[in-house]
């Protein structure tokens, strides 16, 4: 695929999220086994952590910046990449798996034009599949930032991405 | 500390006090005393309980009647008719309905809420309705009247076991925690939920997290622990929350922190989050995770009990384990052991999913059959149709066809079976499911999800996912099952930790009860449930088809061709059999062979 995209300036070049970035650390650093807490902050607040970012975490930490890509490399909830400003997740636990799922992936990649961890040439959308998130009574489930559709199937699947698409 | 029969909570928000309710609370107690029940009926304030939309409102526990609307002149006939003749006034009753939980429901048949007692009925972010529930009582037992001894004699004598899975005797852990050399010592809580199916934790968190706070600073005080982790997946953000907020809450109640409830007993508490790796909720792996290090699990012994958490000792229980601690406390060891069978006590929480009607989360003793989860609980199958097997225990459990339904679930019988009980998850399958494809699917996730420290694990379940995905695409080989045999029993002897002495377990049971689908697929290239994409194909049967075009506009790949109104057919060169001409024609004329 071409790479049409805009790329981004890194986050420690951005002032906001430099500050952002220096907050989340200067609060959790006194943690005993603070690079899991601060890696899992910095994710969910900058949606990605970058390898410059990895190495000021590292020095900031004290810690090798080995350990920090390990850590990083080891947790799937990790990324190292941005992400489309949605992030659309087919759930793979056995209940949805059961269910359907299989087919919902299928409809998306069609729909999208994107394959699994792949975001659209908008920075709108990426889609993954993820574990069970334990909303299996409504099989099969995707979820989509923090809200969950369940028992959805191909033919509305379109409906529900476009609200996205747009937002 | 005094005790009165019965409390009533008088909401004092500022719309109900707005309405008159601090002198309707004055005036109500004057109106008990006068008729002499000061000293049976206690009258408090609480913050909030309905909408206030129609106050000033009253709560009275333990019998949770909720009046609304009162006025000064109700107060003589409600305090005479109720508080000493116990009849409902049903005129003053509240209007006002609490959101029903819509996941858990009411209790279904055959179920015992126990560990579930509390979820969909309190407010998770409101202490008080906990503590309205005998909240915090079983901990004010244990600090003023109990030795850490007593307490692990009592968790002992209820025979509770890890809810984990594993099923240790949780008082025997707690034993080794207190007598290993070591300070400070911590106790965690396992609440990596990973197993797919499986939402039992999430729910106890979410609904009542209060309880498993409780247990954990029980837990603590027999092990002579200072602080404690609770390590909650990331996938569960709203537990996550409503933890904190809950151990915010009880820090500021005194239930946490210093000198708890003015004892010289001090224990605090901390939420850790996971990141998406099923291998953490080994228990060796969860500590590397909350140290901050990558999840890999390490050899036992030593284990956490004598060297945990940086090198200390510590004690590591389920959340349901330590959930049903403050109970057991409260109503004694003979009365949890008076559920259950012989060597498994007490209750068990299940996520029941898959092709049964009433699919969500069950808690029944132990000793039930499966056959009564099934159909009394569960409701039976899906549309009618055939029971084929029962997933119990997660990715490491195992499947159990229809010859075990009236084997009791208990640690025992489910792994004589073949199976574990695992965490609960539980996942009925209909007579459309193949058991190879669910073999294989169990093996991408393990496969998937083992962190690569030894090699057994890492290439073992490589290797068996790789015969599986062989089999299933009908390329299978003649020697393919005794493969897979030798590889596992490789694999279950020589793996490093839990996840890779399980993760032979999915081919393991379907083998040993659905050998004859692996042997279709083998030497017949069929695969007998109609799943296995390379082994079916799609047929439009000319006798049922209209020629209504509705199948040929939906084929994502055109193979379908033909006249309108005239029967169509199917290319098999260009098919991916995807299913969808099935899913759309309405005549069902297509047919899977």
């Amino acid at each position: 695929m071409a790479n049409t995209r805009k790329t981004l300036p890194d986050p420690l070049t951005i002032p906001e999220q430099r500050t952002l970035i220096d907050r989340i650390i200067a609060e959790n650093r006194h943690l005993p086994g603070a690079s899991m807490v601060v890696l899992g902050e910095l994710q969910d607040a900058i949606g990605y952590i970058s390898f410059p970012m990895q190495k000021y975490v590292a020095q900031e930490l004290r810690v090798p910046e080995s350990q920090i890509y390990g850590v990083i490399s080891f947790y799937s909830f990790f990324t190292t990449e941005p992400r489309g400003r949605h992030n659309v997740k087919f759930c793979l636990g056995t209940a949805c798996y059961v269910s359907g799922a299989p087919k919902l992936i299928e409809k998306a990649q069609d729909v999208l034009g994107i394959g699994i961890g792949e975001t659209t040439d908008d920075w709108q959308l990426t889609i993954e599949v993820c574990r069970c998130v334990g909303a299996c009574s409504q099989a099969p489930v995707v979820m989509i930032d923090d809200d969950i559709y369940g028992r959805v199937t191909p033919a509305e699947l379109p409906k529900i991405l476009a609200r996205y698409q747009r937002t | 500390m005094r005790y009165y029969r019965s409390h009533v909570m008088v909401c004092t928000s500022p719309q109900c006090v707005d309405k008159g309710a601090r002198t309707l609370m004055k005036r109500l107690q004057e109106e008990l005393a006068a008729q002499g029940l000061a000293d049976e009926v206690a009258v408090l304030e609480t913050p909030h309980i309905g909408d206030c939309a129609n106050g000033p409102e009253i709560m009275v526990y333990p019998d949770r009647v909720h009046y609304a609307g009162l006025t000064l002149e109700d107060l003589p006939s409600l305090v005479e008719e109720y508080f000493k003749k116990g009849r409902v006034v049903t005129r003053l009753l509240s209007q006002f309905r609490p959101p029903v939980d819509k996941e858990l429901g009411p209790p279904k048949p055959k179920e015992v809420r126990v560990v579930l007692r509390n979820c969909g009925k309190i407010d998770p972010e409101n202490i008080e309705d906990y503590i309205a529930e005998d909240g915090y009582q079983a901990l004010a037992k244990v600090l003023t009247e109990m030795t850490p001894e007593q307490v692990i004699e009592e968790i002992l004598a209820s025979g509770l076991r890890g809810r984990g899975g594993a099923g240790f005797p949780t008082g025997r852990k707690w034993q080794f925690c207190r007598a290993a050399a070591g300070s400070p010592k911590y106790v965690v809580c396992n609440a990596d939920e990973g197993d797919p199916g499986a939402f039992m934790n999430r729910r106890v968190l979410e609904g009542d997290p209060h309880s498993v706070i409780e247990g954990m600073i029980i837990a603590a005080y027999a092990i002579g622990a200072s602080y404690g982790y609770i390590y909650c997946r990331a996938e569960y953000p709203i537990a996550v929350r409503t933890l904190r907020e809950a151990i915010r809450q009880a820090r500021e109640y005194g239930f946490l922190g210093q000198n708890i409830l003015g004892t010289d007993f001090s224990f605090d508490l901390e939420v850790r989050m996971g990141a998406g790796a099923f291998v953490c909720g080994e228990e060796t792996a969860l500590m590397a995770s909350i140290e901050g290090k990558r999840g890999h699990p390490r050899t036992r012994p030593p284990f956490p009990a004598v060297s945990g958490l940086w090198g200390k000792p510590t004690n590591i229980n389920n959340v349901e384990s330590y959930a049903v601690v403050p109970q057991i406390i409260l109503k004694g060891s003979a009365w949890y052991a008076s559920m259950g069978t012989a060597t498994s006590k007490g209750t068990k929480t299940f996520a029941l999913a898959g092709d049964v009607n009433n699919t969500g989360l069950i808690e029944v003793p132990f000793g039930i059959t499966m056959r009564e989860i099934i159909y009394d609980v569960g409701g039976g199958i899906k549309g009618g149709k055939g029971f084929k097997a029962v997933q119990t225990g997660g990715p490491m459990g195992g499947c159990l066809p229809a010859a075990y339904l009236d084997v009791p679930v208990d640690y025992e019988s489910l792994t004589s079976a073949g199976s574990i009980m695992g965490s609960g998850g539980m996942v009925v399958m209909d007579e459309e499911t193949c058991m190879v494809d669910i073999a294989r699917f169990f093996m991408e996730f393990i496969q998937d999800e083992s962190c690569g420290k030894c090699i057994p694990c890492r290439v073992g379940t490589r290797h068996l996912l790789e015969i599986l995905e062989r089999i299933c695409a009908g390329l299978g080989k003649p020697d393919d099952i005794e493969e897979l045999e030798h590889l596992s029993s490789l694999i279950r002897r020589s793996s490093l930790c839990g996840l890779g002495q399980g993760a032979p377990n999915p081919v393991v049971t379907t083998l040993r009860h659905f050998r004859s689908e692996y042997e279709a697929h083998i030497y017949d290239k069929r695969c007998p449930a109609k799943v296995c994409r390379a082994l079916i194909r799609y047929e439009i049967d000319p006798a049922f088809c209209t020629g209504c075009t509705l199948c040929a506009r939906n084929c994502p790949v055109n193979a379908i061709s033909g006249e309108r109104r005239q029967p169509h057919t199917i290319n098999q060169e260009l098919c991916t059999r995807c299913g969808i001409c099935k899913q759309v024609c309405k005549f069902d004329a297509v047919t899977v062979s």
